[in-house]
């Protein structure tokens, strides 16, 4: 008896190992939290799109607002366009696009074709304030407070979903 | 005989052919520079593609965050300094070397639980052939 029993342990050894992998292979993410959570936005100056105006992060104090990072050169940033277009006119919040690694030539003519609904538009022509925002891929979403402070961080796209569960509470939890 | 030595030799080139384009042209100040920019993008994780490191991702990405950290070593910043950098923005995960704390104790703590069980299924096994 001792003895089956003992052979069976290798074997359940071995199928619970499979089962947690299997599970891992359905669940895993290659979304990371962000460490920048409730962290003031870093310090940045960029020009925008269309006037070359250089802003600074505390031209955007005094009001939540989003800060979607795009390029034209980044397909899935097209597929959350009309979405973040639906947001940006819905008035809910201030949409600000930070235009990553891109040349404004062709930023300009990806706007014209899809459509502008940005607030106002910065360039991070290096990607140093996306270096510094820890972005990754682009698209990337900030969600950031009155006073600077990043609330929220989608990674990836903008899904019907995870603005009507993510985005749009933490807008209303803002308002006072 | 011959095409086979031809194919092998080609594919040796191209093999060579990659680790020479990963090696970037930094103007460091002393040899010590240039090591501790080596043994930095070795430890840290290119967010691309998370299963490379730093030296080794030809992503743009990971470009941008080589020249920082060669911009950081040049500058005379530490290792430590320019770690705390990455995993400020990045996380920890960014790290090859992961810290200790309650999130990575599982980590760092289950192969220990892996030999203690090993030692104790042994020591049982031996002390039972004795009797």
């Amino acid at each position: 008896m001792k003895k089956i029993l003992f052979a069976v342990i290798p074997l359940l050894v071995f199928f619970g190992l499979l089962l947690l992998l299997f599970i891992n292979l359905s669940t895993h993410s290659e979304v990371l939290p962000s460490p920048l959570i409730g962290k003031p936005v870093p310090a940045f100056e960029h020009p925008t799109l269309y006037t070359g105006e250089l802003k600074t992060q505390e031209d955007f104090l005094g009001q939540p607002w989003l800060l979607n990072v795009f390029g034209s050169w980044c397909p899935s940033c097209q597929v959350e366009h009309p979405l973040v277009t639906a947001l940006a006119n819905s008035k809910q919040i201030k949409v600000v696009g930070l235009n990553w690694k891109d040349e404004p030539q062709d930023a300009k003519a990806w706007l014209q074709r899809w459509g502008d609904p940005y607030h106002e538009i910065l360039v991070d022509y290096e990607g140093d304030t996306a270096i510094n925002l820890g972005v990754y891929g682009a698209p990337e979403t900030f969600l950031i407070d009155a006073n600077g402070v990043i609330v929220h961080k989608i990674s990836g796209v903008l899904t019907p979903q995870n603005i009507q569960e993510q985005i749009i509470p933490k807008i209303k939890e803002m308002q006072p | 005989m011959r095409p086979l030595i031809l194919s092998l030799s080609l594919l040796l080139a191209w093999l060579f052919s990659g680790q020479a384009a990963a090696i970037d042209v930094y103007e460091f100040q002393n040899p010590e520079q240039e090591a501790l920019y080596q043994q930095l993008t070795k430890e840290l994780r290119c967010l691309v593609c998370q299963n490379q490191n730093l030296a080794d991702s030809d992503a743009g990405l990971a470009k941008d965050l080589k020249d920082q950290v060669a911009e950081f070593v040049i500058a005379g910043q530490d290792a430590e300094t320019i770690k705390q950098y990455m995993v400020e923005r990045y996380g920890d995960f960014v790290d090859y070397d992961p810290p200790m704390n309650a999130s990575t104790l599982f980590l760092w703590f289950s192969p220990l639980v892996v030999f203690i069980l090993g030692a104790v299924i042994l020591i049982y096994n031996i002390r039972k052939r004795h009797d």
